[in-house]
């Protein structure tokens, strides 16, 4: 591994464990957000935070507004109502410019990846670096520890054309672990992807969790990603994913869970199952 | 007296609803209109204000430069050699009514540099790129690719836009000069070969009743048509929506209202720019 290397490899040590949620300033905080496209409101009157540390879990059916949240914490989206705090940073008003600096602190990853086609995998997980003129010999030796990351070394050269869904969503994450992100966001990061594939992408994303303890926002609305998210760990001797002892989930992983719009559950996973909710309810069997 | 809204068996309140959805399809359409205006206003603001702040893409602006300009070197040409030719046939017909014929040179040379040379190229480079441009945009808009460059730090206004809109206006002035020169060349070659005149005396016609005013209103064109096509073709490709059909649709949206800006802000220069340079 090179002196720039952030991306420890099978049998490293990880970084030392992170604050417990709520002992400094939230990542971010909705407070009160709503927001409409010509129509009935699409998020309404929805508050909760981010803690340093955390990974949030946004469960809901497809289309009561899990995206459209995603896009409002980096400020891709901007709310109708209410206030939102991105490292401190009041952004609901903010111009687009000084948002720059701000999502440049965080890293996403999308629905389809959302890779550039004209671009090579190496210029597309490069491409914060090459806008900060970073030299080359640095930007290929982190890009080739961050596709190390994901296991896909040998897609250097190949263009996003010719990589499968999952191969892409792989890439699309070491594009957004290339910065050493502040925050990690995932837009229903196994998609329209086979049981296996999403495995694979929820391991990183638990790898990630658990080398790194960025606090994260993971969209999904399927239940098994959450679950597998809440009860396993990364084990970087063995190099891959462990089911934690039974009866025992990850403290740092909770959930929110969204009903047309509306914020209806902000809880861990045991207040999840025990929860009363009849949308939950239905929503979890 | 009876309605004949009542006579005709249509019921009232049928024709108050209909009546009702018309004014606010109406309504709708005219707030559009207003909105897109705006927008388009704000957006071709901005990304001018941006060719004079950095960060600069100076890569980008060369890429376009070549797409745009030497991309479009052949239709150019084509179409500058066609439409010289063309005028030089049908002024002949004309000009030898009146015995004439010995000016068709300045006919064509005044007609291509003043007006069809800047004109033409417009249209066609707009055909050619704002369309491009739009459904390249366009398909970057519905594959998140623009909000994936937003995340990464990047503003797509200065990294997509501005370099298209400095690479046409700078190439769309070139291309006219191109187009220019085409357009003589092939009143040249039919006034020779077809019409059998004297080619020198075409020459110094075309050469000797140009006047700097001629050559400055037809290079003052390109640089608001350049503009005009490549804002127009990344406004639309920029506020894409609703997937592949979407980008279809702001192609066509993009390349017709380039056409028609181009063809009327044409008329306006010609306006504007014959009062401060009347002719003799």
């Amino acid at each position: 591994m090179t002196a720039h290397s952030a991306f420890p490899q099978h049998g490293q040590d990880p970084a030392p464990d992170p604050v417990p949620p709520g002992d400094e300033e939230p990542v971010v905080v909705f407070r009160n957000v709503s927001i409409a496209f010509d129509g009935p409101p699409v998020l309404d009157d929805v508050s909760f935070s981010v803690a340093p540390g955390e990974t949030r879990v946004l469960l809901g059916p497809a289309g009561v507004g899990k995206s459209v949240l995603l896009k409002l914490v980096n400020g891709l989206l901007r709310p109708d109502q209410g206030s939102i705090e991105l490292f401190g940073e009041e952004i609901a008003g903010m111009p687009e410019e000084q948002l720059f600096p701000l999502r440049a602190r965080t890293g996403m990853v999308f629905q389809e990846g959302a890779l550039f086609d004209s671009l090579t995998v190496r210029d597309n997980v490069a491409y914060q670096l090459v806008q900060e003129r970073v030299p080359d010999d640095e930007i290929d030796s982190r890009v080739r520890d961050a596709l190390r990351f994901v296991e896909l070394e040998e897609t250097f050269d190949l263009y996003p054309a010719s990589l499968s869904g999952g191969m892409r969503r792989r890439v699309a994450i070491a594009r957004a672990l290339i910065h050493q992100p502040e925050l990690l966001l995932y837009d229903s990061p196994t998609g329209g992807l086979d049981p296996l594939t999403s495995t694979t992408i929820i391991e990183l994303i638990v790898k990630e969790r658990d080398v790194y303890h960025s606090p994260s926002l993971l969209v999904t609305h399927r239940i098994q990603d959450a679950l597998i998210l809440c009860n396993h760990r990364f084990d970087s001797e063995l190099g891959r994913m462990v089911p934690l002892p039974k009866g025992q989930t990850d403290p740092g992983t909770t959930f929110l869970m969204l009903e047309e719009g509306r914020l209806i559950f902000d809880g861990s996973l045991h207040e999840l199952v025990k929860s009363t909710n009849p949308f939950v309810r239905e929503f979890l069997a | 007296m009876r309605y004949p809204v009542e006579e005709s068996g249509v019921p009232l309140r049928l024709l108050r609803t209909a009546n009702a959805m018309a004014i606010r399809m109406i309504e709708n359409t005219a707030k559009n209109l207003v909105l897109t205006v705006q927008d388009y206003s704000l957006f071709a603001a901005r990304a001018f204000s941006n060719l004079y702040r950095p960060p600069i893409y100076w890569p980008e602006f060369l890429i376009q430069a070549d797409i745009i300009g030497f991309g479009s070197l052949s239709i150019v040409i084509l179409s500058g050699l066609s439409t010289g030719g063309v005028l030089a046939l049908q002024s002949a017909a004309t000009l030898s009514a009146f015995g004439a014929t010995a000016v068709t040179g300045q006919f064509v040379s005044l007609t291509m540099i003043r007006e069809l040379g800047p004109v033409l190229t417009g249209v066609m480079v707009s055909g050619r790129n704002a369309s491009s441009m739009a459904s390249e945009l366009g398909s970057m808009v519905v594959t998140e690719q623009i909000d994936a460059m937003r995340a990464l730090g990047v503003d797509p206004m200065r990294k997509l836009v501005t370099p298209r809109i400095a690479a046409s206006i700078t190439m769309l002035f070139f291309l006219t000069i191109v187009a220019d020169a085409c357009g003589i060349a092939g009143g040249g070659l039919v006034t020779v070969f077809m019409n059998h005149q004297n080619g020198t005396q075409y020459l110094d016609m075309a050469w000797e009743h140009l006047r700097y005013p001629d050559i400055i209103q037809g290079l003052v064109k390109p640089l608001f048509f350049g503009y005009i096509l490549s804002s127009i073709g990344c406004f639309y490709g920029m506020r894409t929506s609703g997937g592949t059909q979407g980008v279809g649709r702001s192609t066509i949206q993009a390349v017709v209202w380039a056409s028609v800006l181009i063809i009327f802000v044409d008329f306006m220069l010609t306006q504007l720019l014959l009062t401060l340079f009347p002719p003799l």
